[in-house]
């Protein structure tokens, strides 16, 4: 057995354990710790799976913004768990359980089944890399090979802004999400907030840039910047936008709106629609990762900014 | 040539896993917040540095030394300022009980 294989087997050994432990320790903050560890670790196996884009995406959002959110949502519980005397019934309990466990076994059985060697279109997608000009075969799946599905993911993701905002009361309507932090001005988190910005905007435009020859893409640069902003937002140097000002809805539908008018523009002057002229793929790509880089930072900051609480009357 | 960078290499990595293996040890048993975060500060610093300076002789291009030695400044200051955050908000728990 090959000191790989260790690693590997010790790896699945943590993430099987850190999961059921998330399962089943009572307090949501330590679940919720729980899950950053996991998300991390997930990211690790993608690593050994040689999936340096899934594995770069788990790390951020699983990881990362995913955990800050979830961090949130104890914040706000954390009341809530002190009341919650009602537990789900037994035969509820049992059903959730029997639920999990079917799934469970379903996945299981299936990727069992899987016949050796699985069937791929890796090698198919590896050889059209011509037809983009782009040498990252991830990239050219997502941006060309199926970017219907790409685009329909920005779609969902509008959708769950929108249902985000909706949980605002009427009060707060068009107003600013979340409270307005406050922070030391000459403190840690603010010096943090000025000293780090610089550096994660370089790192995160570098690798939606990097994307299309190397691991890295639109999702990944877009969520370090999101990160970016909410750490100037969480030290209380900037404060959260209006959610009606024209700019911030026009960031949020650049993304999809452009990659939606480049398909369109496919349907009209090409052969169908998204499909790309091959004099212009790399640039057309190019140009829609940019608009959808800014859209998924607004974006996932927004989501974690929350609901709109604050009114846009003082 | 490559026998001394090889060596440099395991010695130094060797050494960042002693400073992990450490800073867990007290992570895990030393008894309060400020100890705790002691211990692990030793091992994201020194540890992380002697991963990084050991894997340097390993690096293809300097490009790429340069990048290791980007994520052990980025590791120490996220690494410094979460612990003097954490301290502070245990500080204020122990004013405030």
């Amino acid at each position: 057995m090959s000191i790989e294989t260790v690693i590997e087997i010790v790896l699945a050994a943590v993430v099987l354990t850190l999961g059921v432990w998330t399962i089943v320790v009572p307090e949501t903050f330590s679940a919720t710790v729980g899950f950053v560890a996991y998300g991390l670790l997930v990211a690790l196996i993608w690593v050994r799976l040689d999936a340096a884009d899934v594995a770069l995406t788990e790390a951020a959002i699983g990881g990362g913004l995913g955990g800050v959110l979830l961090l949130g949502a104890a914040a706000r519980l954390r009341d809530a768990d002190m009341m919650a005397d009602a537990r789900p019934g037994k035969l509820l309990r049992a059903g959730a359980a029997a639920l999990s466990v079917l799934t469970a076994a379903v996945l299981a059985g299936v990727v069992l089944l899987l016949p050796d060697p699985a069937p791929t279109l890796a090698p198919a997608a590896v050889a059209n890399a011509w037809a983009t000009g782009l040498s990252n075969p991830v990239t050219n799946v997502l941006m060309a090979f199926r970017a219907m599905d790409t685009m329909l993911e920005k779609v969902v993701l509008l959708l769950a802004i929108i249902g985000v905002w909706s949980l605002a009361p009427d009060s707060a309507w068009g107003g600013r999400p979340g409270p307005r932090h406050q922070a030391d001005p000459r403190g840690v988190l603010a010096f943090l907030a000025r000293l780090l910005p610089p550096v994660g905007i370089v790192i995160g435009i570098y690798i939606l840039w990097t994307g299309s020859d190397h691991p890295g893409g639109a999702f990944q640069g877009g969520a370090i910047l999101a990160s970016m902003w909410l750490l100037a937002i969480m030290a209380g140097l900037a404060d959260t936008p209006l959610v009606s000002h024209r700019s911030v809805r026009f960031i949020l539908v650049a993304g999809p709106g452009l990659f939606l008018l480049v398909g369109l523009a496919g349907l009209l002057f090409g052969a169908a629609f998204l499909s790309y002229p091959p004099a212009l793929a790399k640039p057309l790509i190019l140009g829609i990762e940019i608009a959808m880089t800014l859209t998924i930072a607004a974006t996932l900051g927004l989501l974690l900014a929350g609901a709109p609480e604050r009114s846009t009357e003082p | 040539m490559s026998l001394a960078r090889d060596v440099m290499t395991i010695a130094a990595v060797s050494a960042g896993a002693f400073f992990f293996l450490a800073g867990t040890v007290g992570l895990l048993r030393f008894p309060d917040t400020l100890t705790r975060l002691h211990a692990l500060t030793k091992a994201d610093n020194l540890g992380l540095g002697l991963v990084v300076l050991g894997l340097l002789p390993q690096a293809a291009s300097l490009r790429d030394g340069l990048k290791l030695v980007g994520i052990w400044l980025l590791g120490l200051l996220a690494g410094a300022t979460v612990s003097q955050l954490i301290a502070r908000a245990a500080r204020h728990g122990q004013l405030n009980r």
